[in-house]
């Protein structure tokens, strides 16, 4: 399991709220700072890839865990 | 990387229709697009700092209704802050954001806020009761961001 330096849980909340949240937290870190999110928003897996793509911070990795959405993002 | 810009007019001043143009907004300057929003016509409803927004089922055959109602009783005293009672409780429950927070999110990240001072004065309305921060222009002061902008919805 790989190490993260903040955390943001967003569950329950829905579409915008964790692609904001989370820009909001990674705002707050450092580069290279490593960001473990909690989602459970279905529609937050293509958008944190969105969110990825169009930021450039890393999207390292995603999954499921029992019905809640994680996502390991790297700050550009 | 040059900030992209997206440039929104926002005409409509119901609950539901408040809501693409701030989270567009909000979600846009998440991504680092520079963002305007024109209120302009109902629009300006959504600028006040006491919203007070309403949905109606009525001429909106899409709404989802519970229950089927007839179209007349749709129409009777009090019907219209039910649908606008149902629905804020179904987006809290659903972790769908208040119209309050998207907006202030928007504020915060400098999405910029401006006022059709036309219609404005056409409504007579008291800009004391927008929130701080808005600007006054007209269609030749949206041009001048929009002709600029990479992305332009008229919602």
């Amino acid at each position: 399991m790989a190490d993260f330096d903040r955390e943001l849980d967003a569950s329950g909340l829905n579409c915008p709220l964790p692609i904001l949240r989370a820009k909001k937290t990674l705002a707050d870190m450092d580069a290279g700072q490593v960001l473990h999110i909690i989602a459970t928003d279905p529609g937050s897996v293509k958008d944190f890839e969105a969110f990825a793509k169009q930021t450039g911070n890393e999207l390292m990795s995603s999954g499921e865990e029992g019905g809640k959405f994680t996502f390991m993002m790297k700050k550009a | 990387m040059t900030e992209k810009k997206l440039a929104i007019i926002a005409t409509k001043g119901t609950l539901d229709w408040a809501y693409p143009p701030f989270i567009l907004a909000s979600t846009a300057a998440a991504l680092g697009y520079e963002t305007e929003i024109f209120f302009t016509f109902y629009g300006l409803q959504l600028l006040k700092k006491n919203l007070n927004l309403q949905v109606s089922s009525l001429g909106n055959p899409g709404m989802p209704m519970p229950m089927p109602v007839p179209v007349l009783l749709q129409a009777l005293p009090g019907m219209q802050s039910m649908m606008t009672m149902m629905m804020k409780q179904k987006m809290k429950s659903k972790g769908v954001a208040s119209l309050e927070e998207l907006r202030e999110l928007c504020v915060e990240a400098e999405v910029k806020l401006v006022a059709c001072q036309m219609t404005v004065d056409l409504f007579e309305m008291d800009t004391k009761e927008f929130i701080d921060g808005v600007e006054y222009g007209g269609a030749a002061t949206f041009f001048e961001f929009a002709g600029e902008s990479d992305i332009c919805l008229y919602i």
